[in-house]
Order: C-alpha cells, then sequence, then structure tokens
C-alpha cells in the first residue's frame, strides 16, 4: 500500500523526463539532430558551461574561504559574520539581478552574469562547509598541529580534505541551480539553456524545439548527479572516536585581521547592501513609485494561499517516500527515494513545459489551473519534504510504535497517539520549507499560474522586466520579509543536514 | 499473571536460522532471565513472545491460551503483555504520567492517584509525573518504562536488556527497584540479558540461550555449581578446568585428589573448578607460582602456574595479597563437577568472563 503510493509519488515526479522521452522518440533521430546540431544550441553550450564552471569555482571559494574564517579563525564578531553571509539567501536571484541592472545597466555580459549568480548562490557552499568544519574532530587538527603542520598545512592537508563530501554537494546544487535558474539570467540578459527555452516557448508555444532544448539540458542535469555520485565515490571519512564537542582554540590571523575582515565586507557589500540599496532607492527616485496596497494585498494573499495548498500537498504527497526510505530499508525504497529525487533535480522550466504539454494532452480542462500549479510545485520542492519526514521519521523508532502496540493500543490508535505526534514537528519544518519555496518561485508560476492570477514573484517580474523598478518593489520587500524567517532558521543550523538540498532561487 | 510456555520454537531471517526449537517454561509469579551472549537469539524469542515477529515453528502459550503458533496468531495488542524495550522507549512527546497512563482506558489516564501509586511502585517520586522524559536519568527512564509496563496488570512482563544502557553504580539501584516491583505485582517475567551475574542474581531460574537452542534451564545456585556442560560453566561465570582420573568418587588432579560432586565412571576425566574455590596458603598444598594480580578492591584475582605449566585463577579476599612471582600452595575446598574427558568446548583453563 505505502509503496504504491510512493511509486505514485516517483511517477509523478518523473513526468518531465517522460514526456520529454517521448518527444524525443516521436519527434525521431534526424529530427532530434536538426533540432539540436546547430551552431545557436553549440553557442547556449557554451555560454551554460562557463557561467556554470565559474560560478561552480567561485562559490567554492567564497564559501570554504568565509567558512573557515568565521569557524577557524579569531576574527571579531564571527556571529555576527556568519549571519551577514547566510541573509543573501533571503533574496531571490532575480531580485538581486534586477537590482544590479538597475544600478549598472552594463552589466549583462558573462562577468556579471557571474558575479550576480556567484554572490547569490554562494551560501549553498558557505552552510556545508560551516556545519562539516563544526562536525570535524577538533582532535585531528591538533594532532596535524602536533605533527609539526603550519596553519595552511593543516587546512590543505587535514581540513580541506576532510570537506569534500560537503563542498562536493555544496557545489553540486550551486550548479543545479545555475543549470535551471531564468530570472537572474533573463534579466541580466545572459542566454543560457533555460532561458533559450522559455524564448522557444513563449515563440513557438509547446513546439518540439523548446522541448529539444530543454532535452539538453536535462541531460546536463543528469551528467552533473552522475558526477557528483562519481566524485563522492567512497566517502570513508567517518569518525574514529567519538570525539571531543569542545572549542578549538581559533588561529589568530595577526596582521592578516584587516585584508581578512576587507574580504568578507566585500562579499556582504556585494551580496546584500548593494541589492538593498537599490530597493530604496528604487522606492526613492521611481517614477512609478506608488505602492498600490490593494494590488499588493491581493497579490500576497494569492501566494500565502498557493504556498499553504503547496506545503499541504507536497508534505502529504512526501510522507509514504519518507517513511519507506527508513522503516523498509532495501532496494525498493532506495530506488523509489532516488527516483523521486532525480525527478525533482530537473529545472522548473522543463517541469512547467512538461506540465503544459501533459495538460493540453492528456486532461485539457486542468490546463492553465491550479491543480497543475501545484503539480510543478510538488514536482520540483518534493526533496525537500522527504528529507525532513525522513529526518523525523529516523528519529521516532519503531520501538514506541511495539510499545504502544504490547499496551493494548490499535493500530488507528497508534497512528493518531504516537506516529503523528512524533513525526510532527519534522512534517511541520518540511512544510515551511515547501512554503517559502513557493513563495519566491518564478519559472513554473509563470508559464503555469491561471490566466490573471499574480504572485509576488510573477508582479515582480512582470514590473521590473518593464524596467518600472519602483513598482516592483513593494513585491520585492514583501518576499524577503518573509523568507528571512527560513534564513534565520538556515543560520542557526536548526533544520536536518539534508535540508538544504535544493533551496530555491 | 499466567504461566508462559514455549514449545519448539523456530524462527529464521532470510537464511538465517535464529532460532532452532526452543522449549520454554516460565511459571506463573517467576522471573526467567534469558542469558546469552548476544545474536543469539534471545530477542528474538522475546519479540515472538511479544507478538512483534511471528515464529516459523513452534507455538507460545499464555495462561493456557495459544497466543502464537498452530496457525494462528493474536496480535501484540491483544496478548496482555507488557513490555520494556532497551534504553525504555519513552514517548518523548508525553510526560512522565503520560507514559505511565498510556495503555489505560481513557477515564483513567487522568487519575493522578494511580499514576502515582505506579511510580511509588518502582521506587520514584510523585513529583516526577510531570517531568519529560529526556528530563530524566537513565535509571529513572527504565522505571518509568516499567511503570508503564504494569500499569495496565499485564499477565506477563518482558523486559529487553533493561540494565544495559545504565552505569555500574545506576545498574544496581535498578536492577533492585525492577526486581521488587516484579516481585510486588506477583508479576510473570521474561528478562533478556547478556550479564551473567545480573542474571543469576535477579532471577528466580535462567534460561542459558546458545546459537538458537536453549542450552540449560536451571535455578542459578544449579546452574552456576552444576552446568551441564563446560560451554555453559565457561559462560556463567569463570571455570578453571583439570584433566584427572576417577576412582571412586574421587580424582586425581594437578591442584591433588579431590572430592568429585556428583558420581561418575572410572576413568579419564575432566573437571570443573570455580576460582573461588582455590585456597592460597604459605605452606600446605600444590605448589604453585603467582604470574599475575587483578586486585579489585573487595577481591582480587590470582593467575597461578603450575608445575606442568598450566596456568589456572584463583579469586580470593582482598585483604593478604602474595607479590608476583611468589611460590605459593593451594588447596582446593569443595567438590569439582565432572564432565566426560572428550567434553567438546572451552580450553582447560578459560579467559576470564568481563563483569
Amino acid at each position: 500500500m505505502t509503496v504504491a503510493l510512493a511509486a505514485a509519488v516517483a511517477a509523478l515526479a518523473l513526468l518531465p523526463l517522460v514526456h520529454i522521452a517521448v518527444a524525443v522518440a516521436e519527434v525521431g533521430w534526424s529530427g532530434v539532430a536538426e533540432l539540436v546540431f546547430r551552431p545557436r544550441v553549440a553557442e547556449l553550450l557554451g555560454n551554460t558551461v562557463r557561467l556554470v564552471a565559474g560560478t561552480v569555482a567561485v562559490t567554492a571559494v567564497l564559501g570554504v574561504g568565509a567558512a573557515w574564517l568565521v569557524e577557524r579563525t579569531a576574527l571579531p564578531g564571527r556571529r555576527a559574520w556568519h549571519v551577514l553571509l547566510v541573509a543573501p539567501l533571503a533574496l531571490p536571484a532575480f531580485v538581486s539581478s534586477s537590482a544590479w541592472i538597475s544600478l549598472l545597466p552594463g552589466l549583462d555580459t558573462y562577468g556579471g552574469a557571474l558575479l550576480v549568480v556567484s554572490l547569490a548562490y554562494a551560501p549553498f557552499v558557505y552552510l556545508p562547509a560551516v556545519a562539516a568544519f563544526r562536525g570535524l574532530d577538533p582532535a585531528l587538527e591538533e594532532t596535524a598541529r602536533g605533527l609539526g603542520l603550519s596553519t595552511w598545512g593543516v587546512f590543505r592537508r587535514v581540513q580541506l580534505p576532510q570537506l569534500r563530501v560537503a563542498v562536493l554537494g555544496g557545489t553540486l546544487l550551486v550548479a543545479l541551480h545555475v543549470l535551471a535558474e531564468f530570472g537572474a539570467l533573463a534579466m541580466l540578459r545572459y542566454p543560457t539553456f533555460t532561458t533559450a527555452v522559455y524564448d522557444q516557448y513563449r515563440a513557438t508555444f509547446n513546439g518540439p524545439a523548446a522541448t529539444m532544448l530543454a532535452g539538453v539540458l536535462v541531460l546536463l542535469c543528469l551528467v552533473l548527479l552522475l558526477a557528483e555520485i562519481r566524485l563522492r565515490g567512497t566517502r570513508g571519512y567517518a569518525r574514529t572516536g567519538a570525539g571531543a564537542a569542545r572549542q578549538l582554540r581559533p588561529v589568530r590571523l595577526g596582521t592578516l585581521t584587516g585584508p581578512a575582515l576587507l574580504a568578507l565586507a566585500a562579499v556582504v557589500a556585494l551580496s546584500l547592501l548593494v541589492p538593498l540599496a537599490a530597493l530604496v532607492s528604487w522606492f526613492r527616485t521611481g517614477t512609478s513609485a506608488r505602492v498600490d496596497w490593494a494590488a499588493l494585498a491581493t497579490t500576497t494573499g494569492t501566494t500565502l494561499a498557493l504556498a499553504a495548498a503547496a506545503a499541504a500537498v507536497t508534505t502529504v504527497l512526501a510522507l509514504p517516500t519518507g517513511w519507506l526510505a527508513v522503516r523498509r530499508r532495501g532496494p525498493v525504497a532506495t530506488l523509489l527515494e532516488r527516483t523521486t529525487y532525480l525527478g525533482s533535480a530537473v529545472p522548473a522550466i522543463v517541469v512547467a513545459l512538461a506540465l503544459v504539454a501533459v495538460s493540453i494532452r492528456v486532461l485539457p480542462a486542468l490546463y492553465q489551473t491550479v491543480p497543475v500549479l501545484l503539480a510543478a510545485y510538488a514536482i520540483l520542492f518534493l526533496p525537500r519534504a522527504i528529507v525532513t519526514v525522513r529526518a523525523a521519521v529516523e528519529q521516532s523508532p519503531p520501538v514506541h510504535d511495539d510499545v504502544a502496540a504490547s499496551l493494548g493500543v490499535s493500530a488507528p490508535a497508534r497512528l493518531w497517539r504516537v506516529t503523528l505526534p512524533l513525526l510532527a514537528p519534522g512534517i511541520g519544518a518540511g512544510a515551511a520549507l515547501v512554503f517559502l519555496a513557493v513563495v519566491t518561485e518564478l519559472t513554473a508560476t509563470l508559464l503555469l499560474a491561471p490566466t490573471g492570477t499574480e504572485t509576488l514573484a510573477t508582479a515582480f517580474w512582470s514590473a521590473s522586466s518593464a524596467l518600472e523598478f519602483g513598482a516592483a518593489a513593494p513585491y520585492a520587500v514583501v518576499m524577503v520579509l518573509l523568507s528571512a524567517p527560513a534564513t534565520v532558521l538556515l543560520s542557526r543550523d536548526a533544520l536536518p543536514r539534508d535540508a538544504r538540498r535544493g533551496l530555491t532561487p | 499473571m499466567s504461566a508462559l510456555t514455549v514449545t519448539g520454537l523456530a524462527k529464521s531471517y532470510g537464511r538465517t536460522p535464529v532460532l532452532t526449537g526452543v522449549d520454554l517454561h516460565v511459571p506463573a509469579g517467576t522471573t526467567t532471565a534469558l542469558l546469552g551472549p548476544s545474536g543469539c537469539g534471545k530477542t528474538t524469542l522475546l519479540r515472538i513472545v511479544a507478538g512483534f515477529d511471528d515464529p516459523d515453528a513452534g507455538s507460545v502459550e499464555l495462561g493456557g491460551r495459544v497466543v502464537a503458533g498452530a496457525g494462528r496468531g493474536v496480535p501484540a495488542r491483544s496478548r496482555g503483555i507488557g513490555y520494556v524495550p532497551q534504553e525504555g522507549g519513552l514517548f518523548p512527546h508525553l510526560s512522565v504520567a503520560g507514559n505511565v497512563a498510556f495503555g489505560l482506558p481513557r477515564r483513567l489516564r487522568r487519575d493522578r492517584t494511580r499514576i502515582a501509586g505506579l511510580l511509588a511502585l518502582v521506587g520514584l517520586d510523585a513529583a516526577l509525573a510531570d517531568r519529560a522524559p529526556h528530563q530524566l536519568s537513565g535509571g529513572q527512564q527504565q522505571r518509568v518504562a516499567l511503570a508503564r509496563a504494569l500499569a495496565p496488570e499485564p499477565s506477563l512482563v518482558l523486559l529487553d536488556e533493561p540494565f544495559s544502557s545504565l552505569d555500574a553504580a545506576l545498574r544496581e539501584d535498578t536492577r533492585r527497584a525492577v526486581a521488587e516491583a516484579l516481585r510486588a505485582t506477583g508479576a510473570t517475567a521474561v528478562l533478556v540479558t547478556h550479564d551473567q551475574a545480573e542474571a543469576l542474581s535477579t532471577a528466580d531460574q535462567v534460561a542459558v540461550v546458545r546459537g538458537g537452542t536453549l542450552a540449560q534451564l536451571a535455578d542459578p545456585r544449579t546452574l552456576y555449581r552444576e552446568p551441564r556442560d563446560l560451554d555453559v560453566a565457561s559462560f556463567v561465570g569463570e571455570a578453571v578446568v583439570l584433566d584427572g582420573a576417577a576412582t571412586g568418587g574421587r580424582v586425581a588432579s594437578e591442584l591433588g585428589e579431590l572430592a568429585l560432586g556428583r558420581p561418575c565412571p572410572d576413568g579419564p576425566v575432566r573437571v570443573l573448578l570455580r576460582p573461588e574455590q582455590l585456597r592460597l596458603s604459605a605452606g600446605a598444598g600444590v605448589p604453585a607460582r603467582v604470574r599475575g594480580v587483578d586486585f579489585y578492591g573487595h577481591d582480587a584475582r590470582i593467575e597461578l602456574e603450575l608445575a606442568s605449566g598450566l596456568r589456572v585463577s584463583a579469586r580470593t579476599e582482598g585483604g593478604d595479597l602474595p607479590a608476583e612471582g611468589a611460590e605459593v600452595g593451594v588447596v582446593v575446598a569443595g567438590p569439582a563437577v565432572p564432565f566426560p574427558a572428550t567434553a567438546p568446548g572451552v580450553p582447560r583453563t578459560s579467559e576470564p568472563t568481563p563483569a
């Protein structure tokens, strides 16, 4: 029963991939060759690969460097720096890119895209790196020091190898997000596969050209996932002992303190202060800066309602998979869980495209309705709900169910009196993560929202695309305010480790 | 309370047999310890009795009613069996009172005097009733778990390694409180443990489980003094094993001529002594050299090398200890237990079992 439900969820998550496979089969090899092997696609591929490689490199350096400074040195104000370095997560990438382009219209180059996207995604590497630093056994670093290694030697030969898994995970997340990023790059007029799919869709609607481009995009995602699995390899970095939960004596930077502070300040200024300053200036100088309170209230209401519905649907869908993954460990459960993740690694633009096509073909009545939009949200954000449900199930071992049974409690009563109360916090956390992701979701919403339905993200998008930044500003402010709580949670490391997986752009 | 009878119980996980025909009878109102090394199948046996697992063959009878086997299985919730898991397994989302009252009918769940009574039964203060489980010590959690299991007045209580997660000092207190509570309610109880001292001191009878079958079922004293074979002997305590020749109720061995605890045919024989039967003296007795002294405070374990090079252990009071390398005499007190000379199993001297 549970297996059947989890299989249905996995099938839903696979829908976009199946759609592309069917489309490829229908077009046939010559059609595919004609649509894919052309100069335009080569150019897009070059653009995309360059941007992914550049962003991965920059975010890895920024993330690991900042994590080392905050976790392992005697830098003043480390707690404050930590919060400031996580804070950009509250700014959707398409908001900060609008901010940059409104200040510096000449930023529509590779360098501009690299700068904006790297700053927006650096926390994806920074957070796991910080967590990994905290999890390292201090005794190893002390032993290395005792063996005569310098600070740099300890970093390179002891810390960095142990950070590998965390940094790989973080950079994979960055790479997948860059592949899927639409809003920020469209604003910066830097064409990648995702923006090209969107343009193609706008031009020819549901044509095979858009689908083939999406196919190449999905292929890139799969290559990344496979590469990560290969690179991760045998992660034999288990701690051999329990280790001491004590603070390491922080590294004193001495004369390097000034430059280190300056570097952190620069990162924070560029990733946080510049976009916020732009937001403020939009209010001040924009000619369109009359806040339309009624429209803002309606849009906020619509967004919250959609987000709440999506959170409920996605969490319910995540329950069978999360349960199976823990309680019925085995090849079937693993396969279903992995399949669901795989489907969800597909960019939002592809999910949206697939759902448009499938709904037109199979259920025309559902095209551009809320259920289809909710299905897209569910496919996109299932991993974060599954991960939290799974963590909750792991923390409530089956012994509680056994004890309740031995005390004469029936199965439905056990579900109500034991299982649900124990899972509630995890389920709530998962639902909250989905909720917050939906609040700032742009791409799928643009393609799938019923006509006339505006969310904060799409309202911001249409105003800022028309360069009416004053009109766009209030929507950005509400999105930032709604995202702030999640950011605070993440900076406190209160969420299960894997919950970072798949934070939204 | 009811008697528990297990007949021919067998269970495999995949191709691995875990239980291969276990027979066990626990008289009503008594406590039985299932003693065995980890992986011997004792927890599986407990889970089948509780109804969390089904046997492949054999049956479980509780108070004359078949609850498992012969094509019928009473679900766990209808068996009336209290279960205390390892580390207590308290519901983290409920208070102590909520945990204790969990199995009571709805109208009784708010009855504070009843909860206070149950807490008193396991030696806990009623003031703990509103605490959360994580605010209790490990020993207190175990006692609450027992109170929870006893609340619906079960016919049988099962305890799965209830003291293994506690440190030494707490373990003794908790063990005594649990034994007293079980005695006070007159409950029939089955306790799983891998600690022989715990089994011998807590239970009315001890069932030694070995490789999926019952090796011996006896009261603690009989088990220790007259184990069925040398394997059981060395499992329930440290053993001194000597080869010798029996004639007319006595045996000639390296430690002199010893009395036999039970009759055996004349000829080659292998005998069991316990280290506390070996007494050291200044002059008299068989000469031996002291090769090591483990001092525990209340007593000590002396490793002795006999003339033949055989090493044996003696356990003595902690007062007057010989120096390492000293020459001492060994006198044996009490009878030796004979086994066939070809007795399989242990080497002639066994390593001490860690306490």
